[in-house]
C-alpha cells in the first residue's frame, strides 16, 4: 500500500523532526565541462596570438595613435560630435513628442501627416537623408514671405542648410525624431486608461491630466530607450560626413589621415574617443535602467519624511520634471 | 418633491457598435438619496453610471445632474455638445470611485487628494493639505497620508479614492463596485467609510453587488438586466417581494 506513506510524508516526522532539522549535506563529484575549458583556452589563445601580433604590425602605428589620440585637433572635434548629438536628441526629442501627440489625435488630418513622417524618416537611410538636406540649400536658395505663386514681399536668403553645422543638426534630429515619437507614443499608450480616467472625472482638464497624470508614469517607460537613443546617436553623428561635414571625430580623424597617409592610427585614435563617451554613457544607462526597473513608488518601501509630507510633494515634482527634461 | 432632483434620467439609451447597453433608462434620484443598483454583469450598471459625469455619451434621451443637461446645452430645440472646459466644469461637482481604484501611482496618498483641488480650484497647496489630511482622517487613514499606493492594501487604496473624490466637495458620489476588485476581508471598511458617508446626507449613486449594504444603506434599489432598469423600489420591497420573474431569478442566486 503506497497511499498511507505519502500521507505520512506530508506529515511532520516526531522521529527525525526535532532532533535532525536537515537531511545529510550532499557531498558528490562535480560533473566536468571539458569542451568548456578547451574552447577557452583555444579562445584566450587566438586573443593573444592577435594581440601580440598587432601590437608588432607597422599598420597600426600605435606610436602615431599615441601622438594624436589627445592632438588639439582631435579633442576639439569630439568636442563637436558631442555637441552635435546632445542637440540633436534634443530637436528629436521634442519633435518626437509633438508627433507622438499628432498620432494619437482625434483628427484623422494630423494623424496621417504624422504617420505619413514616420513613413518617410524610418524608410529611408539616414545617410540619404543627410545627402539631401547637404543639397536642401540648392534645391530652396532663398525663403519667401508673400502670396503663392506671385512676386513675393519678402526674400531672405537660406543661410540655416548653407550652414554645415546646422545642417547637421537638423538632419540628425528629424531622422531620430521618428524613432522617439514611436517611444513617446509607447510610453503615452503605456499609462492604464483608467488614470486618465480617474483624472478627468476629477475635472482636470486634457493638459493637465496629461502633464500631472499621464506623462510622469509614461516616463518610465520612455527614458530607458531614450538612452539607448543617445547612445545611437553619437555613433551615428560620424555620418555627417554625407552632408558633408568635417568638423566631427570621425571627419577630423579622417583629415588628419589624409594628409599623413596613416589611416589606421586615426581610425584607432576615433574609435577610442567612441568608445570613451559610449562607455560613460552606458554606465549611466545602467543606472537609468536600474532606477525606471523599479516599482512605482518612488522609495523602495514606507512612507516619505514623517515631519512634512508637503516637502516630499515638492521634492518628487521637479525629480520627474529634471528626467523629463534629461529624456 | 418639489426640488429638483439630484439626477434624471429620462429614457437614455447608449449603444456600442450594434451592442444596445442602455436601452431607455428612466431614474431619479434626489438629493440626499442613495440609490444602489444591482444586477448580473453587463447588465449596463456601470455603463450607466460613466454616463452620469459623461465619461460616456448618450446616444438617446436627456440626462439631468440637478436640473442641467450633461455634456450638451439646450438652444432652442437643438442640442451643443459641451467644449471640454464645460463639460469639465459639470464633473467637479460630482466624485466618482472605481472598481480598481485608479489612484495616481507616482504620487503619495496626500498628492492624490490634493491634486484636482488645487489644479482646477486653484486651492493653495497649505490649504488643500489640511483638508486633505481632515479627509484622510475621515477615512480612517490619517496615519497614510505619506505612503504611496502600491504600498497600502487594497482596501486602504480604495479608501484613500474615496478622499480624492471627496476633496472636490462633490454634491452626488458615484461608485463603480467599489469593493469588487477588494480581498473579501477588506470589503468592510471601505463599506463603513460608504456607509458614515450616506449617514452624512451625501447623494449617492452605487453599482455593487453587497446586497448586504445595498439593504441597510439604499433608500432604493434599482434590479438592472439586459441594459433596461427591471425593478427599482425600496430595498425592503425590491428585496423582500420582488415582482418581476428576472428580478427574483437573479435575487435567489445572490441572497
Amino acid at each position: 500500500m503506497t497511499l498511507p506513506k505519502h500521507a505520512a510524508v506530508a506529515r511532520p516526522n516526531p522521529a527525525t523532526g526535532g532532533t535532525q532539522a536537515q537531511g545529510d549535506a550532499i557531498v558528490a563529484v562535480p560533473l566536468r565541462h571539458p569542451w568548456r575549458i578547451s574552447i577557452a583556452v583555444v579562445l584566450v589563445f587566438l586573443l593573444a596570438l592577435f594581440i601580440v601580433d598587432a601590437s608588432q604590425r607597422p599598420d597600426y602605428g600605435w606610436a602615431e595613435v599615441g601622438k594624436y589620440l589627445f592632438d588639439r585637433r582631435i579633442s576639439q572635434a569630439a568636442w563637436v560630435t558631442l555637441t552635435l548629438t546632445i542637440y540633436a536628441m534634443i530637436g528629436a526629442i521634442v519633435l518626437g513628442l509633438l508627433l507622438a501627440i499628432m498620432r494619437l489625435s482625434p483628427n484623422p488630418v494630423v494623424k496621417s501627416i504624422a504617420w505619413l513622417y514616420l513613413w518617410i524618416f524610418r524608410g529611408t537611410p539616414v545617410y540619404v537623408q543627410l545627402v539631401f538636406w547637404g543639397i536642401v540649400a540648392l534645391i530652396y536658395p532663398v525663403f519667401t514671405i508673400g502670396i503663392p505663386f506671385m512676386t513675393p514681399w519678402i526674400t531672405i536668403p537660406n543661410d540655416v542648410f548653407t550652414n554645415l553645422y546646422i545642417t547637421a543638426v537638423i538632419g540628425l534630429a528629424l531622422n531620430e525624431a521618428a524613432y522617439m515619437s514611436e517611444i513617446v507614443r509607447a510610453g503615452l499608450l503605456s499609462v492604464d486608461e483608467g488614470q486618465e480616467e480617474a483624472s478627468t472625472a476629477l475635472a482636470m482638464s486634457w493638459g493637465q491630466t496629461m502633464r500631472y497624470v499621464v506623462v510622469p508614469q509614461a516616463m518610465k517607460i520612455i527614458i530607458p530607450p531614450t538612452g539607448n537613443e543617445v547612445i545611437s546617436m553619437l555613433k551615428t553623428t560620424s555620418l555627417v560626413a554625407a552632408i558633408p561635414l568635417s568638423i566631427d571625430l570621425y571627419g577630423v580623424s579622417r583629415g588628419i589621415s589624409a594628409v599623413t597617409f596613416t589611416p589606421v592610427p586615426l581610425l584607432i585614435v576615433a574609435s577610442i574617443w567612441y568608445l570613451l563617451f559610449t562607455s560613460v554613457l552606458m554606465v549611466g544607462q545602467h543606472f537609468i535602467e536600474k532606477r525606471f526597473s523599479r516599482g512605482t513608488g518612488r522609495r523602495q518601501a514606507g512612507p516619505a519624511s514623517e515631519s512634512d509630507p508637503g516637502a516630499a510633494a515638492m521634492t518628487a515634482a521637479p525629480m520627474g520634471n529634471d528626467l523629463g527634461g534629461k529624456g | 418633491m418639489s426640488a429638483t432632483p439630484m439626477v434624471t434620467a429620462d429614457r437614455i439609451s447608449k449603444s456600442f457598435g450594434s451592442n444596445n447597453v442602455l436601452r431607455s433608462i428612466s431614474l431619479e434620484v434626489q438629493a440626499g438619496e442613495v440609490l444602489c443598483i444591482v444586477g448580473p454583469s453587463g447588465s449596463g450598471k456601470s455603463t450607466f453610471l460613466r454616463c452620469i459625469n459623461h465619461l460616456e455619451k448618450i446616444d438617446a434621451g436627456r440626462l439631468f445632474v440637478e436640473g442641467q443637461l450633461v455634456g450638451y446645452r439646450q438652444k432652442g430645440d437643438k442640442l451643443h455638445e459641451l467644449k471640454p472646459k464645460e463639460a469639465a466644469l459639470q464633473r467637479r461637482d460630482i466624485g466618482m470611485v472605481f472598481q480598481r481604484f485608479n489612484l495616481f501611482p507616482h504620487m503619495t496618498a496626500l498628492e492624490n487628494i490634493i491634486q484636482a483641488p488645487m489644479r482646477v480650484k486653484r486651492i493653495p497647496k497649505a490649504k488643500a493639505t489640511l483638508r486633505a489630511m481632515e479627509l484622510m482622517e475621515r477615512v480612517g487613514l490619517g496615519d497614510k497620508a505619506d505612503h504611496y499606493p502600491a504600498h497600502l492594501s487594497g482596501g486602504q487604496q480604495q479608501r484613500v479614492a474615496i478622499a480624492r473624490a471627496l476633496a472636490m466637495d462633490p454634491k452626488l458620489m458615484l461608485f463603480d463596485e467599489p469593493t469588487s476588485a477588494l480581498d473579501p476581508e477588506l470589503v468592510g471598511e471601505v463599506l463603513d467609510v460608504m456607509k458614515e458617508l450616506a449617514t452624512s446626507g451625501m447623494t449617492m449613486i452605487v453599482v455593487t453587488h453587497e446586497m448586504g449594504f445595498a439593504r441597510e444603506v439604499a433608500d432604493s434599489i434599482a434590479f438592472m438586466d439586459g441594459g433596461v432598469v427591471v425593478e427599482a423600489g425600496p430595498p425592503r420591497e425590491l428585496l423582500g417581494n420582488p415582482q418581476q420573474d428576472r428580478t427574483k431569478a437573479f435575487l435567489s442566486k445572490v441572497l
